[in-house]
């Protein structure tokens, strides 16, 4: 069988404690939350850390709270109790429903939110056994050289995998990250890089502490995902989108879109936003036209590669319609309600 | 002797029963062979080719001999004997001798103390490779003779030629009012059981040899390794531990278990070895990617007046089963429906991929997707409707084919009536809106092949049957357990004739030194040929217990029953003894109560070259309509109802025939929708997904709703009229769906999976103007032997070929430039 390296777990109660315990661990230290992403990650030797720190004990990390009409979100919130969460479901629908929509419910009840936040971007050159990858001389993510999906790029291609990420970027949540020097509040947006390796800004001895979800302000959001099984694949192609409807009383204007993010997981390694197609929208009621124009404006620059499953043009051909059908929803729920 | 009575209507055999291993299997009971630990056992790990396509210039494995914990390596020439299951392909070798021929290739073998410290010292093996070509598929190989894979092949990288010719098929043709030509491909899949192979291997202080493996055929590990170990067979036990699922993928003879018996010799140590689930696709054995050419000429009335039929096979880089398998991808499409007419040319190449095999269908999957969406193209230029054309001329039952398979009972008529009725068919067929649609397919297996694997004159399947005198009775057979319930099967058909509770039925099966041959579980063959040989060892038993009740009650013999554990005179029921006062009794006379029982299969009908594939005891038949929905801004297709109908000629257990059913059109589900074993052909040949979540079959969540129909209609060469469900029902769930695909959307999908991708193509072409469809556009141009003519039976001959056919003196297997 597939067999664990030998590693030390350690098991902070504090996160202070957990800072310690990375800083004295070094780069061969590396935090762990349920491990859905880390422990298969290991046997294939992606990540071999001599140091493994679990934050599942830490209560600064659990649970979620209100603050000032903002749903504060620990980022060792399992995926199953994320998706089940009172205040999120209120808060903040669609990132309930991308939380339901990861993996299975095994795996979503050791998932966190966190964890899918930061899941190691993948590809199907990388995510290999240590023998398969040697076979083909390994890869430029780990142990080789060489982008296999673009062998004449300086960069990796590994892809954006998380279905929750997108859902943050589109809603402008913010991320809490604690680290040795004290807290910072990142735009979730700028929590990622797009780049298969370095996918992410947060730096190593930093913790993902928690998300703050925007309060709510006249904004709806909905995600879509594309795969070939509903019951456990990731997402080929995630579709994130954020309206923001006119405000107050006796406006003319009610029912038109302020403001809108259109954001996209699994097609580069990054949740990519589209800011045309959010353009596109400005001004619309997300009737018809206005939906074709912003699906268009999405399906251009989204670049799936080789390395996912399904057909690279196809997948591509996709956004169109995903995008289509995300918009169509939101506008739904708009004329449903008014 | 004159036997004692069975009362009338069956006790055991019709009903639902638990299977005997069920409660053990559900509580975690059952000992898999990973399950196994013995004291001082060393674990295993297998070196595996990085190259699709090498000769091995040196090995150094002193560095890892001399890793702490290593306790054996061993390389190719520690074990330079070649093996495989067909005797006309001994071409592999435990770790390859000189060459590798596919990435995952076994190259070199360690034991030690630890699973860690074997897989540390695989990294400290050096190998030198002088890299070959690669031949990624099975077109590359024809067109490339060079450099060749095998140093044998009927021609450079052609595996297997075969022509066969039945009848004047051109005649045929010429007589009739359509002739259609259709090409297709069926991409290849593999098994995916849930449990990954696993063996043990103990060699005791007085030198016997014990193995214990996941394996669906005990028989074959038995003979390899007497062969490869140069060790008497009597020297060397098989156990065939219950297999987490199997459907053709444990019934090779496989590196790893011979490589674990030579450790556990060298080392003197058990050892063990479990593959990782990327091991599992190395060893594959899986369905053979297939292009099939097929030309049928049709009276207007859906006649067939004649059908030539061309496959080519993908074969992977080793025979295993494969010559067998390209000789199945012409041999069934005669038992459905009339054929007076038939020829048949199937090669099969040699590529640098994990050997193709037998998979659930074995060979027959892929010409019967061709068959049956061919067949609804037909209906449609002919105007008819699809089950019409098929029932209209279906096979007599009773009957020859062409190619001389016996075709005894017949029942699709009745599974298509079944199938039509059950799904509104007549309403609903190109009358559902744009996107939804159904498709009619049908399909026949065999229930057990006519010929072992090697030529013997021997059963195929053996019982012995021991009474206890305390009323059990235990039934030792070699039959092996894969999860379709053949224990259970044992146990109910000893109850029967004994008038016993299954339970009260001990089953000891799959022991090479406890249990008489039976040749595996493979080919459907185990209900009807192990229940054969059960109900002979039975009655042999019943004889004798009858005789000396009959004696004690002063009844006559005739009139002696077995029912509900006692044995009693049938006109004074309340005369009676229990069964363990009988045995005691018979036991007494005339010592320990003991029975054998054997089956072999009557010689075939067809004596030509090429005759042993097709023949059968029985042939099971099966229809089956599905309904889709296919989304036409996506080409994203849904199954979310098939109903199945299935000639079973008699149901044994009406529970595990259900679970056999469905489980079958669940796996047929899978390969028409997304089973693919993926290449990169540009990248080393790497397997692209050999993960379970990556590796994409459907779960439960993907599963459609099953209607299962059971058609009864005994068959006289069936163990109480029993013929095969194992495999039959996956055949015609692809083609169905493919055919409701068309109904849905009007676009021809002519390959198997049936993708989005493939689906949403064929909308856009169709959308432009161009023909809506995806599938092959070409039949390479091979060079056919001479065909091997046989006359079909309705114009005269004996089943033997006629001279000027076959090339004179080219045996299979021979080289030729």
């Amino acid at each position: 069988m597939l067999r664990l390296p030998s590693f030390t777990y350690l098991q902070p109660k504090v996160l202070q404690e957990a800072l310690a315990m990375k800083a004295d661990a070094g780069p061969d230290g590396m935090y762990v939350a349920g491990g859905t992403d880390l422990y298969p990650n290991m046997k294939r030797r992606h990540q071999e850390p001599r140091t493994v720190i679990s934050l599942m004990g830490i209560p600064e990390l659990a649970g979620c709270e209100m603050r000032d009409a903002r749903c504060v979100v620990g980022s060792c919130m399992t995926l199953t109790d994320l998706s089940a969460s009172p205040p999120v479901r209120r808060s903040a629908p669609a990132v309930a429903h991308a939380a339901e929509l990861v993996s299975t419910p095994l795996l979503r009840n050791m998932g966190t939110l966190g964890g899918n936040l930061c899941l190691d971007t993948r590809c199907n050159y990388y995510n290999q056994s240590y023998e398969w990858r040697k076979a083909i001389d390994f890869c430029m993510k780990k142990d080789g050289h060489i982008c296999w999906v673009a062998p004449s790029s300086p960069r990796c291609w590994a892809v954006s995998s998380s279905d929750v990420a997108p859902v943050m970027v589109a809603l402008g949540a913010d991320y809490v990250l604690v680290g040795p020097g004290g807290e910072r509040v990142v735009p979730a947006a700028r929590f990622y890089h797009n780049d298969g390796i370095n996918y992410l800004t947060k730096q190593p001895d930093e913790v993902l502490a928690a998300v703050r979800l925007p309060a709510p302000d006249g904004w709806d959001a909905v995600y879509h995902k594309l795969r070939r099984r509903g019951s456990f694949d990731f997402p080929v192609l995630g579709v994130a989108a954020w309206v923001k409807w006119e405000q107050g009383a006796g406006s003319r204007e009610r029912g038109r879109v302020v403001e809108a993010r259109i954001v996209l997981g699994g097609v580069a390694s990054w949740p990519q936003e589209v800011p045309e197609a959010g353009a596109a929208l400005v001004g619309t009621d997300l009737s018809d036209e206005g939906v074709a124009a912003a699906a268009d404006a999405a399906y251009r620059p989204a670049k799936p590669m080789d390395n996912t499953d399904f057909d690279l043009s196809w997948r591509k051909q996709m956004t169109r319609v995903y995008v289509a059908r995300a918009l169509a929803e939101l506008g739904q729920r708009r004329r449903a309600a008014t | 002797m004159a036997s004692g009575k069975k009362p009338t209507g069956f006790r055991v055999v019709g009903k639902p029963h638990r299977k005997v291993d069920a409660t053990a299997k559900v509580t975690g009971v059952t000992r898999f062979a990973d399950d196994l630990f013995l004291p001082r056992m060393l674990f295993a790990k297998l070196l595996r080719s990085p190259h699709p396509h090498a000769r091995i210039v040196s090995i150094d494995t002193s560095k890892a001999a001399a890793l702490p914990g290593v306790k054996a390596v061993l390389v190719g020439k520690d074990l330079p004997i070649p093996f495989g299951i067909l005797p006309v392909s001994q071409d592999e070798h435990t770790l390859a001798l000189d060459k590798v021929r596919f990435v995952g290739d076994p190259v070199a073998a360690v034991a030690a103390t630890t699973e860690e410290a074997a897989t540390q010292a695989l990294d400290l093996i050096t190998v030198e490779y002088e890299v070959l070509r690669a031949f990624p598929d099975a077109l590359d190989a024809v067109e490339h003779p060079e450099p060749a894979i095998h140093d044998y092949a009927d021609a450079g990288n052609i595996h297997k030629l075969i022509d066969l010719e039945f009848g004047d098929v051109e005649a045929g043709l010429a007589q009739a009012d359509v002739v259609r030509e259709d090409l297709f491909f069926f991409e290849g899949s593999t098994h995916l059981p849930m449990e990954q192979h696993a063996a043990v291997a103990d060699w005791s202080a007085d030198g016997k040899l014990t193995l214990w493996s996941a394996t669906q055929t005990p028989h074959y590990v038995h003979r390899a390794l007497a062969k490869v170990l140069e060790l008497p067979a009597a020297r060397i036990r098989v156990i065939a531990c219950p297999n987490g699922g199997g459907f053709g993928g444990k019934s090779d003879p496989f590196s790893h278990e011979i490589a674990v018996a030579k450790l556990a010799m060298v080392t003197g140590r058990p050892v063990k070895v479990t593959l990782t689930r990327e091991e599992v696709f190395y060893c594959h054995r899986g369905r053979h990617p297939t292009l099939m050419w097929v030309k049928t000429g049709l009276k207007k009335d859906g006649a067939i007046t004649g059908m030539h039929f061309k496959s080519l096979l993908d074969g992977g880089g080793y025979g295993s089963y494969g010559v067998a398998s390209t000789y199945y991808t012409g041999a069934l499409q005669t038992v459905t429906y009339h054929v007076p007419q038939y020829r048949f040319q199937g090669a099969r190449a040699f590529t640098n991929k994990p050997p193709c095999g037998p998979k659930r269908g074995h060979g027959t999957p892929q010409p019967r997707f061709a068959l049956e969406v061919h067949l609804d193209k037909i209906a449609e230029q002919l105007g008819m409707d699809p089950a019409e054309l098929r029932l209209k001329h279906l096979v007599p039952p009773n009957s020859l084919t062409a190619n001389w398979l016996r075709v005894g009972t017949m029942g699709l008529g009745p599974c298509i009536e079944k199938v039509v009725r059950g799904s509104g068919w007549t309403q609903r067929f190109k009358q559902l809106p744009y996107g939804k649609g159904i498709g009619l397919a049908c399909s026949s297996y065999i229930t057990g092949a006519g010929l072992a694997i090697y030529w013997n004159a021997m059963p195929h399947s053996g019982v012995q049957l021991k009474c206890d005198r305390g009323g059990g009775v235990t039934v030792f057979c070699g039959s092996t357990e894969i999860g379709q319930g053949s224990d259970s099967i044992l146990a109910m058909i000893v109850a029967e004739v004994l008038g016993l509770q299954p339970l009260d039925v001990a089953v000891v099966t799959g022991d090479t030194d406890l249990t008489p041959v039976d040749l595996g579980s493979y080919s459907s063959r185990v209900t009807l040929m192990t229940g054969n040989a059960a109900i002979q060892a039975a009655e042999r038993a019943r004889d004798v217990i009858a005789l000396h009740a009959g004696k004690k009650l002063e009844t006559p013999i005739d009139r002696v029953t077995f029912a509900e554990g006692r044995v009693f005179d049938v006109q004074d029921p309340e005369r009676g003894l229990t069964f363990a006062e009988a045995v005691q009794l018979a036991e007494a006379a005339e010592g320990t109560i003991g029975t054998v029982g054997s089956y072999t299969p009557a010689p075939s009908a067809g004596k030509y070259r090429g005759a042993g594939v097709g023949p059968s005891p029985a042939y099971s038949y099966s229809a089956c309509v599905a309904e889709v929905d296919v989304d036409p801004a996506t080409g994203i297709v849904r199954v979310p109802k098939i109903w199945i109908a299935h000639d079973v000629g008699r149901v044994i257990n009406a529970a595990t025939v259900m679970g056999q059913i469905e489980g079958s059109v669940y796996m047929g589900l899978g390969e028409a929708l997304m089973e693919e074993m993926a290449y990169r052909g540009n990248r080393n040949v790497v397997h692209k997904i050999p993960s379970l979540l990556e590796y994409k079959s459907p779960t439960t969540l993907e599963m459609c709703d099953v209607v299962t129909y059971v058609v009864e209609d005994p068959d006289p060469n069936g163990p109480f009229g029993a013929k095969e469900c194992g495999q039959g029902p996956l055949l015609p769930v692809p083609p169905a769906v493919a055919n409701a695909v068309y109904d849905a959307v009007g676009v021809r999908i002519d390959e198997v999976p049936i993708t989005p991708e493939k689906v949403f193509k064929a909308l856009r072409r169709k959308e432009k103007g161009e023909a809506g469809r995806f599938g092959p556009t070409a039949f390479p141009d091979i060079a056919w032997p001479e065909p091997i003519r046989v006359p079909p039976p309705w114009e005269g001959g004996d089943g033997r070929a006629v001279p000027g056919g076959a090339r004179p003196g080219l045996a299979p297997g021979v080289r030729r430039r």
